[in-house]
């Protein structure tokens, strides 16, 4: 086993890129090698300028969307992308892209935001993930 | 653990108001960014860094030197091991 955490990182909401974000942040902080797999609406959030205006939440709490937004701003709660730079910064972190979202919405590397890493195949995702010690789909 | 007075403090970070993982991420950079040998103050008014400053300071070998309760905020003091 080695000391590696996989995310997966699925959903686009902010409440969960959040949530991916400060895990990641934790992992990184405490000498985990951390690897984000994003696919499909995960993939779709890292588009170039995106996370500036996504304001979506989960459908099961969107009713406390805008309070949560608001609460964010008010408390000055660094944003899910200044997390993951943050993260960058102290630890080991790398962010894949899912190769078959990026065809599926015709995308290209060029198109995300420049803290993606590298394009990446399911297989070769797993095949990391399966010797680490923590994976999580968020 | 030695009294507050006892350790003279080279950099103190106000990191309070700042959420978790906030002021550990601050600690980790204040780190990088002094000497060796030189010691740490990181104020923080968030509960999760009770557990997770020491934690880190621990994994990363660096020496602890204490956590000091004030009014409404935490003072977590550290030195640079390496």
């Amino acid at each position: 086993m080695e000391d590696r955490m996989s995310l997966i990182v699925f959903s686009g909401t902010v409440d969960k890129l959040m949530a991916a974000s400060i895990l990641a942040t934790g992992g990184a902080a405490m000498g985990l090698e951390v690897e984000l797999f994003l696919t499909t609406w995960g993939l779709e959030a890292f588009r170039k300028g995106h996370y500036k205006t996504n304001r979506k939440v989960s459908k099961d709490f969107e009713e406390y969307g805008p309070v949560m937004m608001e609460q964010m701003m008010a408390k000055k709660v660094p944003s899910w992308m200044e997390n993951l730079i943050g993260a960058k910064e102290v630890g080991d972190v790398k962010i894949l892209a899912c190769s078959m979202t990026m065809e599926l919405f015709d995308m290209k590397l060029e198109d995300l935001e420049p803290i993606v890493d590298e394009v990446t195949g399911v297989a070769t995702f797993v095949e990391r993930a399966k010797d680490g010690k923590i994976t999580l789909f968020i | 653990m030695p009294e507050l007075t006892e350790v003279t403090i080279d950099k103190e970070i106000d990191a309070r108001g700042s959420f978790c993982p906030g002021p550990l991420m601050e600690l980790i950079r204040g780190m990088k960014a002094l000497p060796v040998g030189g010691v740490l103050a990181v104020l923080s008014s968030d509960p999760g860094s009770a557990k997770d400053i020491p934690a880190w300071i621990q994994k990363a070998r660096h020496d602890y030197l204490g956590t000091f309760p004030e009014q409404g905020y935490i003072r977590f003091v550290a030195r640079k091991a390496h």
